[in-house]
């Protein structure tokens, strides 16, 4: 029962911070909750048909659907975090703003808020379609698959309670510390999975590894390690990571510190512009 | 004010998609070339789950070479293949096989698990 627990906590870890940080980085724009819930639903809708479509995905391309579409969902992912963080630090400001009630906060939250939905949504479907397999497998093999259905059941709800931890502890930060934080965190939650979208193009042999592994923390830090797998969630953290993932990773994180720092120059100049005429 | 935002905004992403096209279809075509080179000379190992344990448990490859592990689950229940030091993880379902690319990797060993039954399947790949 607690091996399943286990099992199903660390396949939902990941899941979780996601949420967690990009629930609390979106707290202030109306309607949040909804989007939030529709994501959520999504994803685990997605998970349940992806588990049952899945024998078919995992034949396709030669053995290898499953590292494809993993990179695919995950590349997805990169590209919405990426965006999420580039707009909250570009607009960030207008929404938390008074301008919160105008209805131009409210369109331009909603671009946002359907980009949280994409996130939500993605980050449930990939490792929830694991869950359901794993879980599907075990009440299929009849035996303790009560109590094993129960340890997944604490897998999940301590997993939830892990994301739930995390955007609480967010929401208490001061205001300013909290835009740069979550902003900050979102950019290295999308280089850790643009890293992860690298693994999964080397394991299925689409992209040479450069040098693997460009350097060894295992024994300092290992993946396997409770601290070392939330590290891997939260900043992509790899005790052995091959040298193309730390391209991805690094190439990810500047490309979107200079669209910000772009972004924000072009709109002071505007301003500037504006003020001058 | 807003309206030339905008416009850069869309002038922006106009040029990104271009670049990311250009990057896109270099990362295909030489992902393709890349492919051609390594099947020629990639040697299979074939691995058995039954039972929830790994057959053989130890299998020998040399060192900086790339080779595919075929993994045949012949239990009806799914098994993550999941190795930290390999950096892999896949998802086998019952009564089916998949393929996991390893390599070129350094002399030693590297362990790996069925994560879904992890006191009986284990197993180690030696680099020599």
């Amino acid at each position: 029962m607690f091996e399943t627990a286990i099992i199903v906590f660390r396949e939902i870890l990941e899941a979780a911070i996601v949420i967690g940080v990009i629930a609390a980085a979106t707290e202030a724009i109306p309607n949040r909750n909804r989007w939030l819930l529709s994501g959520i639903f999504l994803g685990v809708l997605g998970a349940i048909l992806l588990a049952y479509l899945g024998s078919g995905l995992s034949e396709f391309a030669d053995g290898l659907g499953q590292e494809l579409f993993n990179a695919g969902v995950v590349s997805i992912a990169v590209v919405m975090l990426a965006w999420q963080t580039i707009w909250m630090s570009t607009h960030g400001a207008m929404i938390s703003s008074d301008a919160k009630k105008t209805g131009v906060a409210i369109k331009e939250g909603k671009k946002a808020l359907s980009v949280l939905l994409i996130i939500v949504g993605v980050a449930i479907l990939r490792e929830g379609s694991e869950i359901v397999v794993f879980l599907y497998g075990i009440s299929a093999s009849g035996a303790q698959a009560n109590s094993m259905l129960i340890g997944g059941g604490i897998g999940v709800v301590s997993g939830v309670l892990v994301g739930f931890i995390i955007y609480s502890g967010l929401l208490r930060l001061p205001v300013g510390l909290f835009f740069k934080g979550t902003a900050v965190l979102i950019a290295f939650l999308s280089a850790g999975m643009a890293s992860q979208a690298a693994n999964y193009l080397v394991q299925a042999n689409q992209i040479p590894a450069l040098i693997s592994p460009l350097w060894d923390l295992s024994s300092l830090l290992p993946n396997a390690s409770l601290l070392g797998s939330f590290l891997q969630t939260l900043l992509g953290y790899n005790a052995r990571p091959d040298g193309i993932q730390v391209v991805f990773y690094v190439v990810t994180l500047l490309t979107i510190f200079f669209a910000i720092k772009w972004l924000n120059r072009q709109s002071k100049l505007l301003v500037l512009k504006e003020t001058m005429k | 004010m807003k309206m030339i935002i905008m416009h850069i905004l869309i002038k922006f992403i106009d040029k990104w998609s271009i670049m990311k096209k250009l990057v896109f279809l270099q990362i295909i075509l030489s992902s393709f070339l890349y492919s051609s080179l390594v099947s020629a000379t990639t040697l299979k190992y074939e691995i058995t789950i039954k039972n929830h344990r790994f057959s053989p448990s130890e299998i020998t490859i040399e060192s900086g070479k790339k080779v595919v592990l075929l993994i045949d689950n012949q239990d009806e229940t799914p098994e993550e293949f999941e190795s930290y030091p390999l950096n892999r993880e896949k998802l086998i379902r019952g009564k089916s096989q998949a393929k996991v690319f390893i390599g070129p990797l350094k002399p030693g060993r590297y362990p790996f698990f069925g994560e879904f039954s992890r006191q009986t399947a284990q197993g180690t790949i030696i680099v020599k």
